[in-house]
């Protein structure tokens, strides 16, 4: 699947961002979160599969891109400056109340493997883990708010929710926005409202996305005409790691292109008004499967729930084109002891940083190929006991 | 740090396009940059459809780039023509000074250039003050570069002074 690559200011870069620590562990917080290692057992908000729509709509995210106005943009920061705006947005940041409390993560002294992890996990964009310089990022407990410092510009604020619940991601960002301009000025003008480093964000700085699983419209090469449809209405079309991502695992971001002259409610409805006939259509196109085709459906089901239960070594490719499909069988009822959590967590899991924390050390591709296959089977056995 | 798309060296050029309203961003050190910004039509290493180029939508001859050399931001320091080939901004005044230039851009872009949505309650009511902080920093980083320390200590005190006197809200009443 060809996706064009686009690369706005982003966040993202994936957007890539969300989990719940406090499922596992009680307060007090502080003691718990600092801890990078806490998050490797769990999943976050995002993968929860539960929400509106959960069968196709993954998560909605929506960040908003903000600068301080006494400061030069990061491409004309030298080191010092960076150091600053690090330590003034952390102390903002860190004082933020919020519903979960919020840890702050200093990424510029992370390991790259821990800065991977947080990519995988959405909750960091991938030029936040590839830039260098002072750099962080706030993190909620729930892992459904982040707070990214010095990436592409001074600060990212992303909310993320899972399933269809743009609305509600609305209302939160907001929210962090305002309580945070209480504390700095931002960069703004009556005429272009947000500054931002790069114009394709100036206006309200906001990127609105909603993650949908489409294997139905993949399978039946119909997702083609979804993408050309979206591209004529200025919607863009991103992969599971958003700018410039391949659509790994059937995994589709929409998101807005256009940032200035609409008012923020009005671009969340744009990409919203699109989200139900794009699930209708995939609906549609599982039903026609079914129909159809549902020994070749079921058949190719079962085989890849098979191969991720028995396989002895398997690449991270190969692994989310199998969970897709398992995931949509789940969907149809094809697979019946297997629950989307589950799946949502291994498609994170069986990522190459997190296989690495889950394993506790550092493996080349071809162990954790290995390594990968052994999890998968030790998963996939546990949620087979059905008889 | 990314590695140039046309050669190993890691890129120091950032180049945004939009090819069909679609903003395209390609990363590549000085030297293949230098050739990419000279070709005669733009081309896009990912989208071989005919593109119009955020950087450079005119074929600018020498005396263009030159001319857009000229068009410098006064407190970051940013040229017009390093915006263009990095399609990021040095700082938010950069809005201003290029202006002009920036109207089609923006039209490109998002087909608007009045912005409709949320306003900070505490919009920066003196941005001349703000730009001016960023101008001091940038006097401060050269005149530290330049060991003019006493310079140096003068324009920190002045920042800080400034600083001070935004964030509490006050400012001078003049």
């Amino acid at each position: 699947m060809l996706i064009t690559r686009i690369v706005v200011g982003s966040w993202p870069r994936a957007e890539r961002s969300r989990w719940n620590w406090s499922r596992l562990f009680g307060p007090p917080w502080e003691n718990l979160i600092v801890e990078l290692d806490d998050l490797t057992h769990t999943s976050g908000e995002w993968l929860r599969g539960t929400g509106p729509e959960a069968d196709i709509v993954i998560s909605s995210r929506i960040r908003l891109a903000r600068n301080l106005a006494q400061f030069p943009f990061l491409s004309r920061s030298d080191e010092s400056t960076r150091a600053e705006i690090e330590g003034l947005l952390h102390q903002h940041v860190s004082d933020l109340r919020l519903p979960q409390p919020l840890t702050y993560l200093d990424v510029q002294n992370m390991s790259e493997l821990d800065r991977r992890f947080l990519v995988e996990r959405q909750l960091i964009s991938r030029e936040l883990c590839e830039s260098s310089g002072a750099r962080g990022v706030g993190i909620s407990s729930g892992e459904n708010v982040s707070l990214m410092v010095n990436e592409e510009d001074h600060l990212r604020i992303q909310v993320l929710r899972s399933g269809l619940a743009l609305e509600d991601c609305w209302e939160e960002i907001d929210r962090i926005d305002d309580s945070l301009e209480e504390k700095v000025t931002y960069a703004f003008s009556e005429q272009l409202g947000y500054l931002t480093a790069c114009p394709t964000n100036v206006g309200t700085g906001i990127r609105v996305s909603v993650m949908l699983h489409l294997p139905a419209l993949v399978m039946t090469k119909e997702i083609q005409k979804v993408y050309q449809a979206l591209q004529k209405i200025h919607l863009a079309v991103r992969g599971l790691y958003g700018e410039g991502s391949q659509a790994m695992g059937d995994f589709y971001q929409i998101s807005n292109q256009v940032t200035l002259g609409k008012s923020e409610l009005d671009i969340i409805s744009e990409v919203k008004d699109v989200i139900p006939q794009i699930i209708g259509y995939e609906r549609k196109y599982r039903e026609a499967l079914v129909k159809e085709k549902r020994r070749d459906l079921h058949d190719q089901v079962s085989r890849a729930y098979g191969i991720l239960r028995t396989a002895q070594t398997i690449s991270s490719e190969e692994t989310m084109h199998l969970l897709s499909s398992v995931r949509m069988g789940i969907n149809l009822g094809l697979i019946d002891d297997l629950e989307i959590p589950t799946v949502n967590e291994l498609f994170i899991h069986t990522q190459p940083a997190h296989l690495q924390k889950l394993r506790n050390s550092a493996l080349e591709s071809g162990e954790r190929n290995v390594a990968r296959a052994c999890y998968l089977r030790e998963r996939l056995a546990s949620n087979n006991d059905v008889p | 740090m990314k590695k140039c798309s046309k050669c190993p060296k890691p890129a120091t050029l950032h180049i945004t396009e939009l090819v069909k309203q679609v903003p395209h961003e390609i990363h590549l050190c000085e030297d293949c940059a230098q050739q990419y910004l000279n070709q005669d039509e733009p081309s896009t290493p990912s989208e071989p459809e005919e593109g119009m180029m955020v950087k450079l939508q005119l074929d600018a001859g020498d005396k263009e780039l030159a001319e857009l050399d000229k068009n410098v931001c006064p407190n970051c320091g940013i040229s017009f023509r390093e915006f263009r080939s990095q399609g990021r901004f040095g700082c938010p005044h950069d809005y201003v000074v290029f202006g002009d230039e920036l109207e089609a851009l923006l039209e490109n872009i998002h087909d608007e250039r009045q912005h409709c949505g949320k306003v900070p309650k505490r919009a920066p009511s003196d941005s001349q003050r703000q730009y001016q902080l960023i101008k001091l920093r940038s006097e401060l980083r050269k005149a530290v570069a330049e060991e003019s320390y006493e310079e140096a200590a003068r324009l920190r005190d002045e920042i800080q002074a400034m600083e001070t006197a935004l964030s509490q809200g006050t400012g001078d009443a003049d």
